[in-house]
């Protein structure tokens, strides 16, 4: 099957969930594995990238999980097709700069990917909706051991599974979770979060990671150590974590709802108002605009039906995607006009926040009018 | 190897530091470490401090033989470039650098999760074997000859084992 062909279709992971998992978008759990006698990528030659490229691929597509799935060399994907790709979390930006000697494996569900060649020999991936790190552990474990049976994984006693960057010795493994904190921004508490996190450890990145933005008010958080903890204990230390930010969150929106419902109320409007007007939108601002519709549905603002289609959007609306959909490469004001189409196409039907439930002033503390 | 300050004296005080991950050595010879000060090396830029600014980077370049790695030829000077190592065996080669990087990063230095499972059964018998030298010894030790015979030739087989 080819990768176009998959992507074509939802990503199961788009899937929405219940409670925890409005606010916990997706789970993910990737273990990094190297070839004992290969020189690592970066530092391989390009003939002794293709070997290990030869040796990995007809194990990794040979596995149970990758029945049907697509397999393709990153030399035969074009621009856009990556660009998709990585809008899917099915590989990394990395990955996407690659060539010849790289190659990607993704089953039929696109829960499981895996880079061949990416920064390590080996980057497989469990992608779960909502908050499944356990049931993403027990996939990839699965098909690492799989693997191994076939592979000679450089590991050292002492030191476990061997990595290109030191950062990843141990177990190899980043578990991370993509939270949806609207509540948080809002109220002006993310960046004490963000600082508290990293504090014990943990790191919290934009949408696409390393050294991305925020956008969407989507975070992800993941471990930042690899070795001295067995895999589920790292696992148990994040969801702990994961646990307190969702109760933060919680906390932020009742708060916002009790104390400063017209502010909220305003930019939950003009959302949407905003996005079902609109005939040229930037994606970031699109993104932005979507997380506050998002909001609205978790606070029952909007008829919970709608809530598959905004989740959609979020992914429709990324520059590949939308160019894929239309199948020709687009300049950015297109872009911006075809995104604005497909928005108010999909919110047609939406009605305006129902407030009745929300009153300003019924009750909270008054409002500063200067905010 | 000399002193990297008087470039007469032997070194005997050998100073690492991780600089933004990045390593640097030092090496002095006692009156210069003195000289420097050097009894609490934390909390500073260890070269730069004590031979001026940039000094680091010469020290570093003015090493007449950098340690490659026998496998890949990898060598300390790509690390600073990339942070990323050129094979499995550099984690030996540069077992000492890394060692006080991998103590910064992580949150111990002993992996304790999973193991590939061809490697569990040479990693038990491995500790296996441990525990019966330690008993071997103490045998010796009790002058207990006939349990020692007994133990060196079940540690023999077992080596042979985890060797084949």
């Amino acid at each position: 099957m080819k990768l176009s062909d998959l992507t074509g279709q939802a990503g199961g992971w788009l899937e929405a969930g219940d409670s925890d998992n409005r606010i916990v978008i997706t789970s993910r759990i990737r273990l990094a594995r190297n070839l004992r006698d290969e020189p690592f990528p970066g530092w391989a030659k390009k003939a002794e990238r293709v070997r290990v490229l030869d040796r990995i691929r007809p194990a990794v597509e040979g596995l149970a999980e990758m029945k049907d799935g697509a397999s393709e060399g990153l030399a035969d994907l074009s621009a856009l097709d990556k660009q998709v790709l990585v809008e899917r979390h099915l590989i990394s930006r990395e990955h996407a700069a690659k060539g010849a000697g790289s190659a990607v494996v993704v089953n039929r569900k696109q829960s499981v990917s895996i880079m061949i060649n990416e920064e390590d020999h080996l980057r497989m991936q469990a992608l779960r909706p909502g908050l499944q790190l356990a049931a993403a552990w027990k996939q990839i474990d699965k098909v690492d051991t799989a693997l191994e049976a076939k592979l000679d994984y450089a590991f050292h006693p002492r030191l476990g599974y061997l990595t290109a960057c030191p950062s990843n010795v141990g177990t190899g493994m980043r578990a991370s979770v993509m939270a949806h904190l609207p509540g948080l921004v809002l109220n002006d508490q993310i960046n004490q979060v963000i600082q508290a996190v990293n504090k014990i450890g943990l790191a919290v990145r934009g949408l696409y990671g390393e050294g991305t933005e925020a956008m969407g008010n989507l975070f992800q958080v993941s471990n930042q150590t690899t070795l001295g903890e067995s895999e589920p204990e790292i696992l148990e230390r994040l969801g702990k974590v994961i646990g307190m930010i969702l109760q933060h969150e919680r906390h932020a929106r009742e708060n916002l709802l009790a104390r400063r419902p017209t502010a909220l109320l305003d930019q939950i409007g003009r959302a949407y108002g905003v996005l079902t007007h609109a005939w040229s939108i930037a994606s970031k601002e699109a993104l932005n605009l979507l997380s506050l519709l998002r909001l609205g549905i978790d606070l029952g603002l909007f008829p919970e039906p709608f809530r598959t289609g905004i989740d959609a959007l979020f992914m429709e609306t990324q520059p590949a995607h939308l160019q894929k959909a239309s199948r020709q490469k687009l300049a950015a004001e297109e872009r911006d006009a075809l995104r604005a189409e497909r928005i108010r196409g999909r919110l047609k039907a939406l009605p305006p926040p129902a407030t009745g439930s929300v009153t300003p002033g019924n009750g909270a503390p008054k409002e500063s009018t200067d905010e | 190897m000399h002193c990297d300050v008087c470039h007469e004296n032997e070194a005997t005080v050998f100073l690492t530091q991780i600089v933004n991950g990045k390593m640097q050595k030092v090496n002095l010879c006692e009156s210069c470490s003195k000289a420097k000060g050097v009894a609490d090396p934390t909390g500073f830029a260890l070269a730069d401090l004590l031979l001026g600014l940039g000094a680091a980077q010469q020290v570093e370049e003015g090493t007449p033989e950098p340690v490659r790695c026998p496998q890949c030829g990898f060598t300390q000077t790509d690390f600073k470039k990339t942070g990323r190592l050129g094979c499995a065996a550099c984690y030996e080669t540069f077992a000492e650098g890394l060692e006080s990087l991998l103590k910064a990063m992580h949150k111990g230095m002993r992996h304790t999760g999973k193991v590939p499972v061809r490697l569990q059964r040479a990693l038990e018998l491995g500790s296996k074997v441990e525990t019966l030298k330690a008993d071997l010894e103490k045998a010796v030790q009790q002058e207990n000859y006939e349990s020692a015979a007994e133990l060196r030739d079940r540690i023999r087989q077992i080596e042979e084992e985890i060797h084949s």
